[in-house]
């Protein structure tokens, strides 16, 4: 015990005695946060439009300050006819341009029916769809309020809406469950397995194998401050997302912790089968980022919604410790639910942990090779 | 000369002789172009819905084939209480609960309205409000159908009419993985260049060898050159590479000029690289090299647009995306490779990533000392 009470002192002296990492380490996932909440921003705003209208009546006057005042655009150009829309989609100063042709409002008036063109620049496909549907939103709106308002239309179905735990349509709200996963698993699992593969590679671990203490020991004593500076971070998130974010704890805050040790748990045996794998730190990086990082953003529904993914993808998702850490977290913080709803997410998680952990005791060697 | 050819020549024979890292280098490309860019998508479909027809009537029953029969949605379960629904949302497994409530059909012919109720698991935002203006949409169209069905005309329309008729350049099927392939091939090259250059060169630090290069005759600036120009040829390498994938795999239509492309990602590279090299110059360890890299590059990526259009960042961050050299990388590379501009149209992103580049290696030609 005093041994190994030894071996713990060293990893925190490592730790403690290298304030690069320290310092990223605690600032990684302040800065992740604060990002995400007031910069990455998936919301249409002020969006650079052109214009070109051929007619320059009232209605078109009338669409077009609609459209401005709306806050998604702005007005970028205005273009003239014989204007090239290709050249200005090409500099990539405007994502979309308004074009009324001759005549609008008479022929409007005339045939009861008249079209506006809408022409996006699909290079980025999400946003030209977006600005198209609330364009052409927005002119909908116009006709029904300023042309039909003395009409009465029949049999009109109204649907309401109710948007469930999310009223703002915050997307915060889905980042914060997603940053603790990411956060957790570049803690445990990369910084595990480099800090174990470095004593592979330096030649060091020779000197830990040969020591009085047991291979066990060895593994615990890399692996407890990881945690506990997982737990920190954990913490952390929480209290920025709560506090500077408004993010809701609706369930209880003692199960949720609960929860963060166990994927904590999971993570870090993870990194100790990479450690036994990796032969040096560059590979077990290498590990960690492909195998990790990468499913951890993309493969989770965290950015992406799983069910939009083709089936393959779907199905790989299933192994992706982060997906169902993601969904137990937002269960608990947004949704309010206790263990009857996350139940087999809980248990999937323990049970990669023990897989991991059974795993990583049969590659684990106590002889050079 | 001679000194830098031997020089880059060690760098080639380390790498040639890591088998793992002749993996990586190939299988990552690979790995990331088939799967983030299959993965990275907003399309909306398989959309469940459970429904609570309280109605029961024709009407409902034809609205609910309706929803239905679109691609979008799929009514997985139905029952008469609404907190089922509820509870289906709670549980993960329907997105929306469609609520019909009593006297719909009854409402709807005889007071000329009536209402539905949709609620919308909203916990991801922008899926939601896609989910919603679909829903909404489909419901839209069957009532012009029905108010033309009872009144007996072949069509309804309002008397004032303006239709929007979309256009989609260049992509005209809005086929996300066209938009997603170009970003992912950026942050492929900059993680290869990235990680490589830093490492390989603290590896040296770590394991004492750079005492052994620093007493050679071998000058500062061949010494950072060499690490340079064998991590730009690779990253290059699977720039190509990944182009070939993306057309191969996802008909990726290089609408541009390769030159352009390639010329701007050696610009890039050069720059990134230079980063790479500052850093492990700061750094004592691997393990510190990573983890600073790994920030900054999730700064750059996240800030330069990869996932998330610029245009919706606050002011503030697009003024700072001038310095993010991703953020060029990226502009660029969508529009030669999708829309065919021409260099008069990137002269900006060449200029401003010339400014990067050239400050990034100075900072690492400076700060590398060749006394320990």
């Amino acid at each position: 015990m005093k041994q190994f009470i030894g071996f713990l002192r060293k990893e925190f002296l490592h730790i403690f005695r290298d304030p690069r990492t320290m310092m990223i380490i605690f600032l990684l996932p302040i800065v992740q946060l604060l990002l995400f909440g007031k910069v990455i921003n998936t919301d249409i705003q002020n969006s650079k439009i052109a214009i070109l209208d051929q007619s320059h009546d009232n209605t078109t006057r009338e669409i077009t300050s609609k459209l401005m005042s709306s806050g998604y655009f702005v007005l970028g150009e205005e273009l003239m006819p014989g204007d090239d829309v290709e050249d200005v989609f090409r500099k990539g100063k405007v994502k979309m341009v308004v074009s009324f042709g001759t005549n609008f409002e008479q022929t409007l008036e005339r045939d009861g029916k008249v079209d506006v063109q809408l022409l996006a620049d699909a290079s980025d496909p999400n946003t030209a769809r977006i600005l198209t549907s609330y364009a052409s939103g927005i002119i909908n709106d116009y006709v029904k309020k300023e042309k039909l308002q003395n009409i009465q239309l029949p049999n009109q179905i109204n649907t309401e809406v109710r948007m469930l735990y999310n009223e703002g349509l915050k997307s915060v709200y889905m980042f914060v469950p997603g940053i603790m996963a990411m956060i957790l698993m570049l803690i445990s699992a990369m910084m595990t397995s480099i800090s174990i593969s470095k004593e592979k590679e330096l030649g060091t671990m020779e000197v830990l194998l040969a020591s009085p203490l047991k291979p066990i020991q060895i593994v615990l004593g890399k692996v407890t401050p990881y945690l506990l500076l997982s737990f920190i971070n954990a913490l952390t998130i929480i209290i920025i997302g709560v506090f500077i974010f408004g993010v809701p704890i609706k369930g209880s805050f003692i199960f949720l912790m609960a929860e963060s040790f166990l994927f904590i748990l999971m993570a870090l045996s993870l990194g100790i089968l990479i450690s036994t794998i990796a032969p040096n730190q560059m590979v077990a990086m290498f590990i960690s980022v492909l195998a990790l990082m990468l499913p951890t953003i993309l493969l989770s529904g965290f950015m992406f919604p799983i069910e939009n993914m083709p089936l393959p993808l779907r199905i790989i998702s299933h192994a992706m410790p982060p997906r169902w850490f993601i969904v137990i977290i937002k269960n608990i913080m947004l949704k309010g639910t206790g263990i009857m709803y996350v139940w087999k997410e809980t248990l999937i998680l323990m049970f990669m942990a023990f897989v991991f952990i059974a795993l990583s005791i049969k590659n684990f060697k106590i002889r050079l090779e | 000369m001679k000194t830098l050819f031997y020089v880059i020549q060690k760098e080639f024979i380390q790498v040639r002789r890591n088998k793992t890292m002749l993996r990586m280098i190939i299988m990552i490309p690979l790995l990331q172009m088939l799967v983030l860019v299959f993965a990275a998508t907003y399309d909306l479909k398989n959309v469940n819905i459970f429904l609570v027809d309280k109605d029961m009537s024709s009407t409902s029953r034809e609205l609910a084939s309706k929803i239905d029969a679109s691609p979008f949605f799929t009514i997985n379960n139905t029952s008469f209480n609404p907190d089922e629904g509820e509870k289906a949302i709670l549980d993960n497994k329907d997105h929306m609960v469609l609520v019909i409530p009593q006297g719909f059909e009854r409402n709807l012919i005889r007071d000329d309205k009536a209402s539905l109720q949709l609620l919308v698991n909203a916990i991801d935002g922008q899926a939601a409000q896609l989910g919603y203006s679909y829903a909404a949409s489909v419901i839209r169209d069957f009532n012009k159908n029905i108010i033309a069905e009872w009144k007996g005309l072949p069509e309804f329309n309002t008397p004032y009419q303006i239709n929007s008729v979309s256009r989609f350049w260049y992509n005209s099927e809005l086929e996300y993985k066209w938009y997603m392939a170009p970003g992912v091939l950026c942050i492929l090259v900059t993680l290869i260049g990235l990680f490589l250059s830093g490492m390989s060169l603290v590896k040296e630090k770590e394991q004492g060898t750079i005492e052994q290069l620093n007493v050679t005759p071998i000058r500062k600036i061949h010494f950072l050159a060499g690490k340079l120009i064998p991590f730009v040829v690779i990253a290059l390498f699977d720039l190509s590479f990944g182009l070939v994938v993306a057309k191969v795999v996802f008909n990726l239509p290089i609408v541009g000029s390769l030159w352009l492309v390639f010329g701007f990602g050696m610009l890039y590279l050069l720059g990134i690289l230079g980063l790479g090299l500052f850093v492990s110059t700061l750094a004592d360890t691997q393990q510190q090299v990573m983890f600073v890299t790994y920030f900054f590059m999730m700064i750059f990526i996240l800030m330069g647009g990869v996932f998330t259009p610029v245009d919706s960042m606050p002011h503030w961050a697009q003024v700072v995306d001038e310095g993010n050299p991703i953020y060029h990388f990226i502009r660029v590379m969508r529009m030669v490779v999708l829309k065919g501009s021409n260099f008069g149209d990137l002269i900006h992103e060449f200029i401003a990533m010339s400014i990067i580049g050239i400050t990034f290696l100075s900072l690492a030609v400076l700060r590398y000392r060749k006394t320990a």
